[in-house]
Parts: C-alpha cells; structure tokens; sequence
C-alpha cells in the first residue's frame, strides 16, 4: 500500500490477502481509500466500484456461489441502504463479510451523519451479524483478520466497525 | 408482444451444461422453473434489485462460465444503479434478460417506468454494456436469443412480453437449499468436489 496510509490500514490489508479476498466492493470513504487505491493495483483481486451499498451484498453473494470470497467496505450511512439486502444473506445462509468506517459518533461535524451512524450497531445485529468494533489500531488487523474467518469458514455474516476516533473525524 | 414462458423455454431450452442462471423475484423465478429445473439455477424469491448485482459477483468469479440473469422489469428497475455497475466492470460472459409486461404483475398489475418512458435496452447501453436489444415479436426474439446466448457481453435483451397470466410454477424457496444445490452442482462440475 502506499507509504502515505496508516500502519491499520497495511495491516488489514494483509490480513484481507492472508484471508484470500479476491472481490472488493465499494462505495467509497475516506477512511476505506488506502484500501481501495490497494484493491485495484492487486492483479489477484477485482475491485468493483457500486452505484449503492446494497449491491455489495449481491455481488458478494454471487461471488461465493462462484467460489470466491469477498469484502463490501462501506461507510455507516450505507449500511441503511442495505437493510433488505441482508435478508438475502440470512434466508441462504451466505457468508458475509463488511468493514465500515464510523461517522456520526466522535466530533463529529454533519449531523446527517448521526442518525445511520448510531443505528448501525442495532441495525447489524438485528440482521443476525456477528459485529466487531475497531477503536485501538493495534486491533485492525486481528480483529479483520478473525471477522473473514468467522464468515468464511464458520458461514457468517460480519461486519467490522472501524471507530470514527480510529479513522479520524471528518474536517471540512 | 411476446408470450413469455414461451421465450424463456426457447432461451433455456438444450442449455450449455455449464451456463449459470440467476432468476429475479416473482414470475422470472417462475419462468424458469417451468423451464426446467436445474441445479445450476440460482432462483430469488426476495432481495428485490439484486438479480443483476448478485448476476455480476457470479460472472467476475467464474469467467470461463456464462451467466444469465433473468428478471422483471420492477425488478431491474429496483436496480438500475446495477447496470452502471456492471458496464464499469464489463464482464464479457455476462447476460441480462429482462421480461418486460410494463407492469408490477405480482401485486396488481399496476404500470412501471417501462410503460410510463423508461427504455431499459437504452438505459444499460448508455452505461456501458457492449449490446443490447428490444424484442417484440418472434424474428426480434431470435435476434436477441443469440445474443443473450454467444455475444461478448455484458449484453442486454428487453423482451416484451404480454400480461396474459400464466400458471404458477414454484421451485424450491428453501435458500440455504438453493444455495447448497447450485454450489455442489457448480464445483463437481469443475471435479474439485
């Protein structure tokens, strides 16, 4: 990854490709744009870029039908885009794997932001996901790490919060 | 005006033993298994606007298999942003059929955007698919039959179909069975088990 990227930043990338990720799906975030800029240099996975959050869900459920595993990153005023999508994930048992980066929680400037932000711990956890929480960068890279194998191997859905204090509040 | 089991018959009928379908919600999902059940057919029976979305994960991952997906009009409405997705990435085994009645036909028939201006074929051309075709009649839907079947996609065929009611034909709607049939049917297709 470039050397202008946070150390968490490399670290979840590597856990992604130690995790054998070959689809990203993304809206884009700030906070995701290390990893994405990554995605697409890397020959060995396909980077696709979505109009909204929901077809990440899609995409990713076609990519395991075809045997490929995959990450939506997207940033927490997505995941309410999402919501029927996920019934998609629970009804056929796909695994599922998500890192979203917080907004509306921490010094946070837009206040559009806060209503999704806060939501989104209850909203995962109402669709039936296993939920994780990032707020020390230290726990990037496990924590991603221990997320893939929960869904992959253990046929979850998942998602990982990046804290809006670990990515850093949106200046304007 | 096209009769629609009749076109997804054609379309499915002698099938690639390797060609992978994704069926939208509601009567396309119906459509096809009247078809002809297979394994190989990922039928929704929810999730509306993710046919398409979930037909392009499939295609990226499997490149040296065709995918059709074949869905509604409110369907592919639903999820238009789908078709700008799928003509950035441009997968060459990609197809799209869409069966358009210009009407929500499961919930009264009420009239969608295709009866009211919208022009799909249109739409996805503009955002990046490689063809795309309307049929309304049988030598148009041979036309577009070849196309959803050999051209380098992503394609697109618009077929328009008539909203005579048609018996109802339902598949398995257990989804973790759906799931688990179509991937055991894909990877011993493969013979890595």
């Amino acid at each position: 990854m470039s050397p202008k990227t946070n150390h968490w930043q490399d670290d979840i990338w590597r856990a992604l490709k130690a995790g054998h990720i070959a689809q990203v799906a993304y809206v884009p975030d700030a906070g995701h744009e290390g990893l994405i800029r990554a995605a697409h240099a890397d020959k060995a996975i396909t980077a696709t870029v979505l109009t909204t959050e929901e077809e990440g869900v899609g995409l990713l459920a076609g990519a395991d039908l075809g045997g490929e595993r995959g990450v939506l990153l997207m940033q927490s005023s997505g995941v309410g885009n999402c919501v029927n999508a996920f019934s998609l994930l629970k009804v056929c048992g796909f695994p599922f794997f998500t890192i979203v980066t917080m907004r509306g929680e921490w010094a946070e400037f837009n206040p559009w932001q806060v209503p999704m932000g806060q939501a989104t711990p209850e909203t995962f956890a109402r669709a039936g996901f296993l939920v994780y929480r990032v707020e020390r960068p230290e726990d990037a890279g496990p924590t991603v790490a221990a997320a893939l194998a929960n869904a992959y191997d253990s046929h979850t859905a998942n998602a990982v919060l990046l804290a809006q204090r670990l990515v850093g509040a949106k200046v304007f | 005006m096209l009769e629609r089991r009749t076109a997804v018959a054609q379309l499915l009928a002698e099938r690639d033993k390797g060609l992978l379908v994704v069926s939208g919600l509601g009567s396309p999902t119906y459509d096809v298994a009247a078809a002809g059940d297979n394994a190989l057919n990922f039928y929704l029976w929810g999730a509306m606007g993710l046919a398409l979305p979930i037909g392009l994960g499939l295609a990226l991952a499997q490149p040296a298999k065709r995918v059709l997906v074949i869905t509604g009009d409110g369907e592919m409405l639903m999820g238009m942003g789908a078709l700008a997705t799928t003509g950035a990435r441009r997968p060459a085994n990609l197809a799209v059929c869409v069966l358009d009645n210009e009407a929500f036909g499961e919930t009264g028939g009420q009239q969608s955007h295709t009866g009211l201006g919208t022009d799909l074929a249109a739409v996805a051309l503009a955002s990046g698919f490689v063809a795309a075709a309307t049929a309304r009649q049988d030598e148009e839907l041979a036309t577009a039959m070849a196309m959803l079947r050999h051209a380098p996609g992503p394609v697109i065929a618009v077929l328009k179909i008539s909203r005579e009611p048609v018996p109802r034909v339902l598949p398995v709607r257990d989804g973790h069975a759906i799931r688990q049939r179509f991937r055991s049917a894909l990877f011993s297709y493969h013979g890595i088990g």
